[in-house]
């Protein structure tokens, strides 16, 4: 069956306006947040209600069109780089928060909703969403919920799978399904948390119930600076080892305290190794008994300057540094690729010295913003792609501090997902028979393989892959990578 | 019965066996009627580092082993698991896909649970998840594999988070008018920026559990009272605490000759669930749990399954009974039936696990 016949199938459903097929409308469509990676689908579609999207998933399985669902794009894997020729299904219109009720703390989203406009919307009745990527202004609940994103939020509340109740989705071949409901809890197997984190490899969520928390009404957020990464690394340990369960441990090393420091303007101690971010939250009356025992474990890690957030604004700029960071980075250098390996917590230090001899031995630079409390690294790996070679140097040095993780423990990515990027490592982490076990679960599920082919799992499909420049969200400062 | 010693020996008793029924502590045995296989023999913890808030143990751990040996460094299962003085098993509770009362704070099992070693229905032993807290590599088997009843595998090891214990709890018993007064207390509470760890009620009390630094807790104990107006509340501390809840947790209060069912709900569910108990028999006992989000109920023999299922055929989440002798105990919500078929073809093609 020919391509001409699938798109006038297409224009049946789709206006012209929501079809889109001209070189020059599939040009923001052919990357994502990981610029690295480009190609070419043959067109998009813009759905505005989930019967569309049925529609499109069956024609794409009668036609076998391989397809690719995409929000806004900030996948730092690049996971949502279209396949070669392939459909892109843009859900940014299905944007609707279905229903919310305080009362039973839900809120029921299309996969297009905004994260952040999620927690805006019920805000007023004190509650929030608690999943909190950097992107949260731009990235879709979808795009979550396919990659189960994180956050610096992750160490007391988890990740997207631990906050959305159920969900209805569109397998592969076009079947729905209804998993969980609008209970936390549930009976039967989980296949909400089955689904998640899938990649887009078990097919679409069409509708997603959302778990809303009681905003904590006080945070305390401290930041402490020192003069060797070792010491921050110890402090993560120290307060680990306390009674405390901060709701967020950060450690930004030199780099990129000078990139973020070039960019929003001098926030971070010139003098500093590194700066230790801890943010307690809670009650009044919890938050309270804690803030001396936090200072306590600071003072005793040797840090040479504390500085508490004494009010919302300067909590606000603690954090604009930190998630700034990385788009930060790009005024050090052209261009970098930012890693998101795990390591076991103990193993920080470990990792972080490896890192850095590993950088020298390659002569390139890496900065270091990462999420200690729960010891997810986030290197950026500086270079400029106009040198040539530059690029796969940077690559193999990336794919180095990938294997790092591997052999600690850790996991090749905390929440950035595999994608398109790290597809080569999957196997080292799970072996050979875990790593075809998981092929055979994505076969059953989806046997033409047509749903975000070639992400996730080490396969021979590959997309056309070609370097380009920051992404464009990125470069008017919408977008961070984190 | 057979009573594998490694993971090896489970993999020769799933090659060997037809059908194969697996069996923890018995602590849940309307799910294990007719086991076939038993992990008795599968039993301790084989990593534990408390500074990584993480631990691996065998299946047939006995949860009571592992709450001693996390207590010992100031450390607990955020999840609350039930059964623990029972004798209930790490891999019986995933398994069965339960929580208790003290997962209202962080999270249930599933939110713990973060890697499996487990072999499936072709003898294959297989990993699924990390062993660190964070991992997004791969699909979430562990997720999958809580609530299944065994349909999936056998599990063998499993990784777990924790997270260190609150320093003290008390809990406060707030009388309720009835039943709908608990409801409406509850609802407040749940959506109040007050951090409880337990949130349960009966149509006479609601009753609370907080934890924290022990120089807070009275002042914890203070803030719900300022929510619950001029009811009369009464304050357990220490051993009354812990004895409440552990009452709680081992179900205690189910008399003999009843099964316990569990019906999960959305907290508007409540009055709704309560009437049609109420229209049915006014003396079942029951227990809301989780703000709300869960009824255990203690269902008589005399009444059977069908007299259950008759009340309660509407509900979108489907109930589990854990004791009493239903013919059917697990009812799965068909609406994901789709999806869940075409991985059991890949976890157990000869369907040597279901049912």
């Amino acid at each position: 069956m020919s391509t001409e016949a699938f798109y006038k199938e297409l224009s049946r459903i789709y206006s012209e306006d929501r079809l889109l097929t001209r070189n020059a409308q599939l040009v923001p469509y052919e990357s994502d947040g990981l610029t690295s990676f480009r190609a070419k689908p043959s067109g998009v579609v813009l759905p505005q209600t989930q019967d569309e999207v049925i529609r499109t998933v069956k024609l794409c399985h009668q036609f076998e069109v391989p397809f690719t669902a995409r929000g806004s794009g900030t996948s730092l894997s690049g996971g949502s780089v279209p396949v070669e020729d392939g459909l892109v299904i843009a859900l940014n219109r299905l944007n609707r928060i279905l229903s919310y009720e305080p009362d039973q703390r839900i809120s029921v989203v299309e996969p297009g909703v905004i994260n952040l406009k999620v927690s805006q919307q019920a805000a007023p009745d004190g509650l929030y969403y608690a999943p909190d990527p950097s992107s949260g202004p731009v990235c879709t609940i979808g795009g979550n919920v396919a990659f189960n994103s994180g956050g610096a939020h992750c160490l007391k509340y988890g990740m997207t799978s631990n906050h959305v109740l159920g969900m209805k989705v569109v397998l592969p071949d076009g079947e729905l399904c209804t998993f969980g409901g609008s209970s936390l809890e549930s009976t039967g197997p989980d296949l909400t948390g089955m689904f998640i984190g899938s990649e887009g490899l078990f097919g679409i969520a069409l509708e997603i119930t959302l778990r809303m928390l009681p905003k904590p009404e006080r945070y305390y957020t401290l930041q402490a600076a020192y003069d060797s990464l070792e010491k921050a690394g110890n402090a993560v340990a120290l307060v680990v080892a306390s009674e405390m369960l901060p709701g967020a441990m950060e450690i930004m090393d030199r780099l990129s305290m000078d990139a973020a420091n070039a960019a929003i303007g001098d926030c971070y101690p010139k003098d500093a190794k590194a700066v230790l971010i801890v943010e307690l939250e809670g009650t009044n009356e919890e938050v309270e008994a804690e803030k001396p025992k936090l200072h306590a474990v600071i003072e005793e890690s040797g840090a040479h300057i504390i500085e508490a957030a004494k009010n919302d604004a300067e909590r606000a700029r603690i954090w604009t540094g930190r998630k700034s960071a990385f788009s930060a980075v790009g005024r050090l250098s052209p261009d970098f690729i930012v890693q998101d390996g795990v390591v076991p917590r103990t193993k920080l230090g470990e990792a972080l010295a490896e890192i850095d001899r590993l950088a020298d031995e390659f002569g390139i630079r890496v900065a270091n913003v990462f999420h200690a409390g729960d010891g997810n690294l986030h290197p950026l790996v500086m270079f400029d792609g106009r040198e040539e070679g530059a690029r796969h140097k940077a690559e193999e040095l990336a794919g180095e501090i990938i294997r790092l993780c591997i052999r600690l423990g850790g996991s090749i990515t905390g929440e950035h997902g595999v994608g398109l990027e790290k597809r080569a490592f999957f196997g080292e982490m799970y072996g050979e028979a875990d790593t075809e076990f998981m092929q055979r679960l994505r076969a059953a599920v989806d046997p033409l393989a047509i749903a975000n082919r070639g992400k996730k799992l080490p396969s021979a499909e590959a997309p056309a892959l070609t370097s380009s420049g920051a992404h464009p969200l990125e470069q008017r400062g919408i977008v961070s990578r984190m | 019965m057979l009573t594998p010693e490694s993971i090896e020996e489970v993999q020769e008793a799933v090659r060997s066996q037809e059908r194969v029924r697996i069996v923890g502590g018995g602590t849940k045995p309307a799910l294990s009627r007719d086991a076939s296989l038993s992990t008795a023999k599968l039993s301790g913890i084989l990593e534990y580092e408390p500074s990584e808030y993480t631990f691996t143990a065998l299946a047939g751990t006995p949860l009571a082993e592992i709450r001693d040996e996390l207590a010992k460094n100031g450390q607990f299962l955020p999840y609350d698991p039930p059964f623990v003085e029972a004798g209930a098993t790490l891999g019986g509770t995933v398994a069965a896909g339960l929580s208790g009362p003290g997962r209202f704070r962080f999270g249930g099992v599933r939110d713990f649970f973060l890697g499996v070693k487990m072999v499936t229905g072709e003898g294959q032993a297989i990993f699924g998840g990390g062993k660190v807290v964070k991992n997004a590599a791969g699909f979430d088997i562990p997720k999958l594999i809580v609530g299944g009843l065994g349909q999936w595998g056998v599990i063998v090891e499993l990784t777990f988070k924790v997270f260190p214990a609150p320093g003290e709890f008390a809990t406060l018993v707030i009388e309720t008018a009835d039943a709908g007064d608990s409801q409406d207390l509850t609802t407040k509470l749940a959506r109040a920026p007050i951090e409880l760890f337990c949130l349960d009620s009966d149509s006479q009390s609601v009753q609370v559990r907080v934890g924290g630094l022990a120089e807070a807790i009275d002042a914890r104990c203070g803030r719900v009272q300022s929510l619950v107006g001029d009811r009369s509340v009464k304050i357990l501390r220490d051993e009354e605490d812990s004895r409440h809840w552990s009452d709680v947790r081992e179900f205690r209060w189910v008399p003999g000759g009843h099964a316990l069912v569990k019906l999960p709900i959305s907290p508007g569910e409540a009055e709704g669930v309560d009437d049609a108990l109420s229209a049915i028999d006014a003396t079942i006992s029951k227990r809301y749990s989780v703000g709300n989000n869960v009824v255990w109920i203690a269902w008589p023999d005399s009444l059977g399954q069908s007299e259950f299922d008759r009340a309660f055929a509407a509900a979108d989440q489907k109930r589990l009974a854990l004791t009493g002798n239903w013919e059917q105990p697990s009812q799965i919500d068909p609406r994901g039936a789709v999806f869940a078929d075409r991985l059991q073809t890949v976890f157990d093609p000869g369907r040597k696990f279901a049912g």
